[in-house]
């Protein structure tokens, strides 16, 4: 099956012109980056300099990549239950458009500005623990293995949880409670960031490549797997 | 082309549907509702298309309105200029003249005649009778299940017999004696004192034949017309048989 770019691109442009003019999305979006930003900036900023030989074993930072695990999700959730409500469905069901590309323009409208948020947070972030922590505790916590697990696990992550947000979108009748399902959904994956960030679970780099490269699967997987239980004709007839 | 789903892009390539509700994306323009659906249905030369569509529904100067800003009747044009986007061979519309002032449901109207005219095939789903029989060369009326198909001409024929009302000035001397061996008329009844109701099969052939004996008779003719059976009759003679057949 061949997916037409340009059917694609006119998703994405269309959601993102969308969310851009959502304010109860884009104030979602908002939030979450804050929430997960408040309390660690001012434990970092209150920190023991003695407590760096400890930060030193751990990869702290990670706790960050609950922000791609999270933020997609909100806007994903939104994405199919949002139009069914607002009868917007089914016009574009009706056109020529592949439900594997229709879902795939959602999911790329989804993660590009949980991209944006989850890198600028972060570099934010770790702006602001370079300027305003002691030293020694920067330099304990910003390490080269951990900005690399940041930058390509952030796009993996949000990929996961925007599946299983579409997923649950495309099975629920209300946006409230897709959103609140979508949001349970992507806590497994920052628990298990949280138990790496904390040493609980120890990770080698062979297992972090085999994690990204699972990961890269599941994505796959989860966009065919919702595109097949994507019932077109059901989503029109709107019954269930 | 065998509608299965291996056919459904290039099926749905061909039509274009327009929902009783509009379906516009409120947060966008009119343009930009456009331009999506334009490029969903690849069509060439995006630009050009959606001015010709918005120039068929008069709302070029309400091109870069936000849909959430338009009266429904516009947001109805909207839809309707988007099924119009992609130049569909068979083109649904569903109430397209719901909410819309008189004015705006004549352009629709005469809208819905040019793409016919054109080659269009369409199916205009409608509550409204009258617009049905204006429209339509084929009609199908369902009431939970589907009644009847047909042109409404021939659906009246099978309903109803075709009959010319005669109104005199004065009640004629002996009706049996006008009427009784003229061609195409099949039978005829009195309906008050000076009215006549006669059954036909051919009105062209009946009718001059008609005038023809009155005038013969002497009658003073105050009028003779064809009976004429709406659509709406037609729904109700349907709805009522089957209420009958209910009934029994």
């Amino acid at each position: 099956m061949s997916v037409n770019s340009r059917r694609v691109r006119a998703i994405v442009r269309k959601e993102l012109r969308d969310f851009r003019r959502n304010r109860s999305l884009t104030v979602g979006m908002a939030i979450i980056p804050v929430l997960f930003c408040v309390q660690p900036l001012v434990a970092v900023f209150t920190l023991d300099p003695a407590a760096s030989t400890t930060l030193r074993h751990q990869h702290v930072l990670l706790y960050m990549l609950g922000i791609p695990a999270l933020v997609p999700s909100f806007v994903a959730a939104y994405s199919v239950v949002g139009e069914r409500q607002q009868g917007t469905l089914e016009p574009v069901l009706t056109t020529p458009i592949r439900r594997e590309e229709l879902l795939l323009g959602k999911a790329l409208a989804a993660l590009l500005p949980s991209l944006a948020v989850a890198y600028v947070v972060y570099g934010l972030f770790l702006a602001c623990v370079e300027l305003f922590a002691a030293p020694v505790v920067a330099s304990a916590l910003i390490r080269l293995p951990d900005l690399l697990a940041q930058l390509f696990f952030t796009p993996l992550l949000a990929g996961w949880s925007i599946w299983l947000a579409i997923l649950i979108s495309t099975r629920s009748n209300d946006i409230r409670v897709a959103q609140q399902f979508a949001m349970l959904a992507s806590l497994p994956s920052i628990a298990v960031t949280t138990l790496v960030g904390l040493n609980v679970i120890k990770v080698s780099l062979v297992a972090g490549l085999v994690a990204a490269a699972a990961l890269l699967l599941l994505n796959w997987i989860g966009w065919r797997f919702v595109s097949a239980i994507f019932d077109r004709e059901q989503l029109i007839i709107g019954t269930k | 082309m065998p509608l299965t789903p291996e056919n459904g892009v290039e099926i749905r390539r061909r039509i274009s549907i327009m929902p009783e509700s509009p379906g516009l994306y409120l947060r966008l323009s009119v343009v930009e509702n456009l331009e999506c659906f334009a490029e969903l249905y690849e069509t060439p030369d995006p630009t050009d298309r959606i001015d010709r569509a918005l120039r068929a529904v008069n709302l070029v100067d309400r091109a870069g309105d936000a849909c959430g800003a338009l009266s429904k009747g516009l947001r109805q044009r909207v839809a309707l200029a988007r099924a119009l986007l992609s130049d569909p061979e068979i083109l649904f519309l569903d109430e397209p003249t719901a909410g819309l002032d008189p004015a705006a449901a004549r352009d629709v109207h005469e809208l819905i005649v040019a793409l016919s005219r054109s080659g269009v095939t369409i199916f205009l789903t409608t509550h409204r009778l009258e617009e049905a029989e204006r429209l339509c060369t084929r009609v199908a009326i369902l009431n939970t299940t589907l009644r009847t198909i047909g042109r409404p001409a021939e659906l009246r024929d099978q309903l109803f017999a075709r009959t010319l009302t005669v109104k005199t000035l004065a009640p004629l001397g002996d009706p049996g004696l006008v009427f009784g061996d003229l061609p195409a008329v099949d039978g005829w009844h009195q309906d008050g004192p000076v009215a006549y109701v006669l059954t036909i099969s051919d009105a062209a052939v009946a009718a001059p034949a008609v005038t023809r004996a009155l005038v013969r008779a002497g009658a003073d003719v105050l009028s003779i017309s064809e009976s004429r059976y709406s659509l709406e009759d037609v729904y109700f003679e349907l709805i009522d048989e089957n209420e009958t057949a209910h009934g029994e």
